[in-house]
């Protein structure tokens, strides 16, 4: 297992947000998470960001590495796990070639980094058009695209992506969607899609898990989740 | 009341606004990064000019014993400047360390009480280590007044705007062209992602302090220079009316900062033509200790009108996680 998480707890203040979770992807995979508005999609990548802090019982393990041992600026650039965040997060006040720079603050290979933000580009043209744009300019599309990027320049061992679909039509969430199978092919790069759209996530995932107020209640294959009823009656529309 | 008073006051309205430009700086960048104003600030202006006076006194005195004379006033004093800066700019980090990192979740309220804390230690620690009296800042460069069409202006008041406008444009150009001052803007905008980026929170908020600083230690010895007494509790008042005029460039401009810092110096500096002028016309008797009173009163009619500063932002653009 690339990412093996037992018994993940997150707390805000008294609130808690995961009871306990477990969950684990392979190398290569791409992984959902579904659930409703606020049942801890986005916590559970937090916490493997290292963002949030999680429970004195939590075990996280990346690579065989101790997940908590590390903070969460080391988490990207020395575990390789990258994270899209919700609301995508850019830098509005920079421009779209600086925000793909500041991804690479901590990498040391300045060619690879050129070769990648060609490759950004590449991907996403749109990209190319507007680099010298600032960020907080351009159209949701436009900032989805950037955040993948982003995130794709800051590491990609495993992509963390917090709901890519918020926001874009289906054409451009297709084109996302498409990236990111590309990305997951051609680099190995491992996918956790955390997704409320939960048609889009099982079609585009090979297993899925389902959140429900902090608790795991179901995992399992994307086309049995797709077959499942329960699944079906409370994620699908009937 | 001729144009060579008025021109006389600007270059002093000038050479003040320097010092208030530089301190500024320092209260705007960690609040652009972290929304916390470093109240220790004005203190660290006046551990910046004392550590410049022993720097500047070893200097002179390894001077004086070796008897070399290929050390010129000049230089002694661009060493002093460089090396209290590099000095200052860690009792910054330190300061950062102890005081504000434990308190990063804390009620900004809570960051604002050590701020202050800090700034009594530093203060009080100044009169037991060094027993509170007020020390003589060396003169490091021969004072030579020149006479421009009747205005008179000083090498140092010359040296000292330059040096800070100086500063100022090395500051812009390091925050706009360095990966460094990249991972600032972003962090100033919003900071809670800034580790995704894998870029170090902790990191940046310590550089950050370093170069506020290092900003306040040179804002220190060119203060020196030009009034070359210095006590314990001189950057009480002075770093008062330089978070003024943070406050007054907008919270966080760095940009609005320098020119708040001058136009501070210039509303101080020219209340005073202001109120002989007032006299003389309308036959008043408005005593010059009104300055601050003056001064002040027109900063707080700028910030009724403009409440967010000349170059804040009218709404956070910082998001919560």
């Amino acid at each position: 297992m690339l990412l093996s998480v037992k018994n993940l707890q997150v707390a805000y203040g008294r609130i808690k947000a995961l009871h306990g979770i477990d969950f684990n992807i392979a190398e290569g995979e791409i992984v959902t998470i579904i659930g409703a508005n606020g049942a801890g999609k986005s916590s559970t990548l937090r916490a493997v960001s290292r963002l949030v802090p999680s429970g004195k019982e939590t075990e996280m393990t990346f690579a065989g590495k101790d997940l908590l041992k590390y903070p969460p600026e080391k988490v990207v650039s020395e575990l390789g796990i990258s994270h899209v965040p919700e609301g995508r997060r850019l830098f509005g006040n920079l421009t779209v070639l600086e925000n793909l720079k500041l991804a690479a603050f901590a990498r040391k290979d300045k060619d690879g980094v050129e070769k990648d933000i060609e490759r950004v580009f590449g991907i996403f043209s749109r990209l190319d058009e507007r680099k010298t744009q600032k960020a907080g300019t351009m159209s949701g599309g436009e900032q989805q695209m950037l955040a993948v990027g982003r995130a794709f320049i800051s590491a990609r061992r495993l992509m963390l992506l917090d709901e890519p679909s918020m926001g874009l039509s289906p054409l451009l969430m297709k084109r996302v969607f498409i990236s990111l199978k590309e990305i997951n092919q051609s680099e190995g790069t491992t996918i956790l899609l955390v997704e409320q759209n939960a048609r889009l996530a099982l079609k585009f995932a090979q297993r899925g898990y389902v959140l429900e107020n902090g608790n795991m209640v179901l995992h399992g294959d994307s086309a049995d989740l797709l077959d499942n009823e329960d699944v079906k009656k409370a994620y699908l529309g009937g | 009341m001729t144009f060579n008073f008025l021109m006389q006051n600007f270059i002093n309205a000038l050479q003040w606004g320097s010092f208030y430009a530089l301190i500024a700086l320092g209260y705007s960048m960690v609040y652009s990064i972290l929304m916390l104003f470093n109240f220790a600030h004005g203190d660290i202006f006046m551990v910046g000019a004392y550590i410049g006076l022993g720097v500047a006194t070893a200097l002179l005195a390894l001077v004086g014993t070796s008897g070399a004379a290929l050390l010129p006033g000049w230089l002694i004093l661009v060493l002093t400047i460089l090396i209290s800066m590099f000095l200052t700019a860690f009792v910054g980090i330190i300061v950062e360390r102890v005081a504000y990192r434990p308190l990063r979740d804390a009620p900004r309220a809570s960051a604002a009480i050590t701020g202050l804390m800090i700034g009594i230690i530093l203060e009080t620690s100044n009169i037991l280590f060094l027993g509170g009296s007020r020390l003589k800042f060396p003169q490091l460069i021969e004072s030579v007044t020149y006479n421009i069409g009747g205005v008179y202006v000083t090498n140092k008041k010359i040296m000292i705007v330059l040096v800070s406008l100086g500063l100022m444009l090395a500051l812009h150009q390091f925050v706009r062209r360095t990966k460094y001052g990249m991972a600032m803007r972003a962090m100033a905008y919003d900071y809670l992602v800034i580790p995704l980026m894998g870029v170090s929170m902790n990191r940046i908020a310590a550089m950050t302090f370093a170069i506020g600083s290092a900003l306040a230690a040179a804002a220190g010895i060119l203060f020196g220079l030009a009034y070359p007494v210095l006590d314990p509790y001189m950057g009480v008042s002075f770093g008062w009316k330089a978070f003024v005029a943070a406050i007054l460039g907008g919270r966080g401009s760095i940009m609005g900062a320098c020119i708040a810092g001058f136009m501070l110096g210039f509303i101080e500096i020219m209340t005073v033509p202001a109120i002989q002028i007032l006299n003389r016309l309308f036959a008043l008797n408005i005593g010059s200790n009104l300055r601050d009173l003056i001064a002040y009163s027109i900063v707080l009619l700028i910030l009724i009108f403009r409440p967010h500063g000349l170059f804040g932002e009218a709404y956070s653009a910082k998001l919560r996680l």
